[in-house]
């Protein structure tokens, strides 16, 4: 039966303008558009990812929302309408991609920095030392010394520390949910600007055993790719609980886009489906995560921070407490904005807590035990700016983790279509001619010049704080104030109210 | 916010916490005979009242090191009470807490320019031996200093070290100096301060020195990193009821040099560190030492514009911010430390010296007593 569900998007193509050189017709990877004597366009198939409007040379294609008007209804908006089409026609889960897009409040947005007047100097950072740099790692409580005056020297051994240059990493995206050549891309971007890429789940390809120390590599719940090599070469060892897009399920790579490469790296065979359990089959208790920390670190002899990562969930501070106490060198906390490249759209749109009030949360809940040393925070969810890092570091976080905005860099449009395995500009695909899009090394300046701009904004909003490191911003909350929220929220955020002074 | 008794008017609104914290500019002097040399109050006066221009009138204040040598082992609480009820709840409250060897008024001269002073009482106390069978006899007098301060109200601990006191006030520096007679008064360690506090009115409580049990500080400048600094000590049982960056200074060099045991030059490096540019070039040794402090003491790190004159019972320690954005000069002469926050106040009370300079960017000069005292 055909699909009774009209067209999100009208494709315009000007044939005054359009001289017929198909080039859109060979970009469009949704099969949108056809050539029958003129460009024609399958409205029904166009998902908005701009590639033929990007690449058409007359300029001579726009895409406009589908203006079919919808009876009003408050309640019944066209969204839930289509979907409920969709389902009637399919039967199955809506699957979606990308992270949340429900117009839920942005804390981010909600908050603003402070700045230095005549009491306190701002500093100028093109002239003064503006210090970014952050070790991730387990901290003592305090140092030990020995001997006396110019003899002193260390006693205490510290646990191994991962040094960036400036506090954001890339998010956990696996090879399979996205290319060879955007992870090529975000390892030598990582290794350039003195951060981190992470493999997520899906194992590492032998290309990139170049850029070991630049890598987090994922332990998650299907074990895909892990090998004692593996853990060993890297950066820092994660372990995934969760992720901020579909806490508590897991993940379902099909096995169309498992390939010979993707084959060997994740050691399964060509062709089947890649499952990772919704839990860790070893893991029904914070005491099996303990000794699958220590199970990590007697394998990497105790020389790689291990990270938790967690969803942010009701209950996310204590269940950071326990994540701290059974060992995890950083915990790792995932906003309900967070990306992914294929959930259920109710998981996606409807669990999970936003990152702001989950940081906040966690990073108090530590200090109150007192053992807010003891691991780094690394949170992500939807960072968008540099002023999302700003004011995440300011709430108590140690680094943050993009995984869109680094798409967004290299080409993505957010159309959400991550799950089809069609991304048009080569990111979230598995197709040969479709990964040949991405140029690895064109995409890896783009996301040097983001994190270099992101770099420079920090270092201004510091140096207006009047500070020059970023240790003085981390957890220092006075400087941040609410604007439009209700003293509940505020209270969570350990925040005042803008106007309120010190 | 108009306060008009001693306390921070924060305390005083009960329910709503509508905390203030109180930025302020200001002149601070400190002298040191590191043989131990007693000298009488009129040198400190003399130095700080050469730097009237740095300070608006509304806080003075002075810690004195060396001044009740014959009761050199108990604790002298130097106390401001707003009222009589205030100073009744105290000393009922010291019957149990304390053995009360001796009481008295601390005495004043009216006539120099001090208006409205609060009751000034000074004790000498003595820490119960079967109060210290969980605790440190420091930890103990320090958790009674910080429950007088939160919860009695009308009532402040000026000082709480043994052998030393602080005498403070609002007034012009050399107005507080006279009106607590410190001619009286001999000592090894003098600091001083003048106050310049930029948006309230000042209260008798938070003028300088701040101090807890013998750690003095005098601070012209303003701690940008206030915010992290206090949620680091809180993390470690400190109340900060005050909201001074100054008392965010006297507990950090609590916390890391008498609870965590650094060496004081590797406390000062926590607190004002070498940049990691700088870090970087260090012999492997120092580098990891360095190194090591920033990662674990990062939340320590005092940014913003300040220098400050850290008193203790065996030395005074002179610090400046990172970028030196406040100024600061230190001098010797023969067994004599001096640091103020202008040359001038030191010529002023010692016209020959054998150097004078002007301490480097986050670099401490330390001046420590080389003999035991009485």
């Amino acid at each position: 039966m055909e699909s009774q569900l009209p067209a999100e998007f009208i494709v315009n193509v000007n044939h005054e303008k359009c001289r017929r050189c198909k080039r859109c017709v060979i970009n469009c990877s949704f099969s949108a558009i056809e050539f029958k004597d003129k460009v024609t366009p399958n409205h029904r198939l166009c998902v908005a990812c701009h590639r033929c409007a990007t690449f058409c040379p007359e300029s001579a294609i726009t895409i406009t929302e589908n203006p079919l008007t919808y009876k009003y209804g408050y309640n019944w908006t066209p969204e839930i309408r289509k979907n409920i089409l969709k389902q009637a026609e399919s039967g199955g889960i809506i699957l979606t991609g990308m992270g949340n897009p429900q117009p839920y409040p942005i804390y981010w947005d909600h908050m603003l920095i402070d700045a230095c007047q005549v009491t306190n100097p701002s500093i100028d950072p093109l002239r003064e030392p503006m210090e970014l740099r952050t070790y991730l790692g387990a901290k003592p409580e305090a140092l030990e010394f020995d001997g006396e005056h110019d003899n002193v020297s260390l006693r205490t051994e510290l646990a191994p520390q991962v040094k960036l240059d400036i506090p954001v990493v890339f998010a956990a995206m696996s090879y399979g949910a996205i290319s060879l050549n955007a992870h090529k891309a975000l390892a030598m971007a990582a290794r350039r600007m003195g951060t981190l890429m992470n493999t997520g789940e899906g194992g590492l390809h032998e290309d990139l055993a170049d850029y070991t120390d630049r890598i987090i590599v994922q332990v998650a719940s299907g074990r895909f790719g892990v090998t004692s090599k593996y853990l060993n070469n890297s950066a820092l060892v994660e372990i995934k609980i969760g992720q901020g897009a579909k806490p508590g399920i897991g993940g379902h790579l099909p096995g169309e886009k498992v390939g010979e490469d993707i084959s060997k790296t994740r050691m399964i065979p060509v062709g089947t489906d890649a499952l990772s359990p919704a839990p860790h089959h070893d893991i029904y208790s914070i005491e099996d995560l303990s000794q699958l920390i220590y199970a990590i670190k007697e394998a990497t002899d105790y020389k790689k921070p291990v990270s938790v990562k967690i969803a942010a969930v009701h209950n996310v501070a204590a269940i950071a407490s326990g994540i701290v106490r059974s060992g995890a060198d950083i915990v790792m906390i995932d906003g309900f904005r967070g990306g992914t490249g294929a959930a259920p759209m109710i998981i996606r749109d409807h669990v999970g807590v936003p990152i702001e009030l989950a940081l906040a949360a966690v990073d108090e809940r530590l200090r109150q035990e007192g053992i807010r040393n003891r691991a780094s925070i690394l949170v992500g969810g939807s960072i968008r700016q540099s002023a999302d890092v700003v004011k995440a570091i300011a709430l108590g976080a140690d680094a943050c983790v993009i995984g869109t905005a680094a798409l967004i860099a290299i080409g993505c449009r957010v159309c959400q279509k991550c799950y089809t395995g069609n991304c048009a500009w080569g990111i979230a695909t598995q197709k040969p001619e479709l990964v040949r899009r991405l140029n690895p090394e064109v995409a890896a300046d783009h996301l040097c010049n983001l994190l270099t701009a992101w770099g420079h904004e920090i270092q201004e909003v510091l140096g207006s704080l009047g500070i020059n490191a970023i240790e003085s911003l981390r957890g220092s909350r006075e400087r941040l104030r609410g604007v439009g929220l209700n003293q509940e929220a505020l209270d969570i955020l350990g925040i005042k109210h803008a106007g309120i002074g010190q | 916010m108009k306060c008009e008794g001693l306390m921070n008017p924060s305390k005083k609104d009960g329910y709503h916490w509508v905390l203030q914290r109180i930025p302020s500019g200001c002149a601070i002097s400190g002298i040191i005979s590191e043989e131990g040399r007693r000298i009488d109050g009129r040198v400190i006066i003399k130095s700080i009242a050469c730097m009237h221009d740095r300070s608006n009138g509304l806080g003075g204040g002075f810690a004195a090191y060396g001044i009740y040598p014959k009761r050199k082992d108990q604790y002298a609480f130097h106390m401001m009470f707003d009222n009589m009820e205030a100073k009744e709840a105290t000393e009922e409250f010291f019957k149990d807490v304390f053995n009360v060897d001796k009481d008295e008024p601390i005495p004043i001269h009216r006539e120099n320019g001090v208006s409205n002073p609060p009751i000034l009482w000074r004790y000498f106390l003595e820490v119960p031996e079967n109060k210290l069978e969980f605790l440190s006899e420091r930890d103990y007098a320090m958790k009674i200093v910080m429950r007088i301060n939160s919860e009695i109200e009308g009532a402040f601990v000026a000082s709480s070290g043994k052998n030393m006191g602080a005498f403070k006030g609002v007034g012009y520096p050399e107005d507080i100096g006279k009106f607590y007679k410190l001619e009286d008064y001999s000592a090894y360690i003098w600091t001083a301060h003048g106050r310049f506090p930029t948006n309230t009115p000042g209260w008798w409580g938070g003028a300088h020195p701040f101090t807890l049990l013998d750690w003095s500080v005098v601070h012209n400048g303003e701690i940008s990193s206030y915010g992290i600094n206090k949620r680091y000590l809180e993390m470690f049982g400190y109340r900060l009821e005050l909201r001074t960056d100054t008392e965010v200074i006297a507990y950090l060099f609590d916390l890391l040099v008498r609870k965590h045991k650094l060496p004081m030059d590797r406390a000062v490096m926590a607190l004002a560190s070498p940049f990691w540019k700088d870090i970087d070039r260090m012999e492997p040794g120092q580098k990891k030492i360095a190194t090591a402090i920033r990662q674990v003491y990062g939340s320590t790190l005092l940014n913003g514009p300040f220098s400050i004159i850290l008193g203790h019972s065996t030395g005074m320690i002179g610090l400046n911010d990172r970028i030196k954005l406040r100024p600061m000069t230190a001098a010797r002469k023969d067994d004599m430390l001096y640091m103020a926050s202008e040359e001038s106040a030191i010529r002023e009370i010692a016209p020959d010296l054998d150097e004078i300079w002007s301490p480097k960017a986050g670099t401490a000069v330390i001046g420590t007593l080389k003999a035991e005292v009485e």
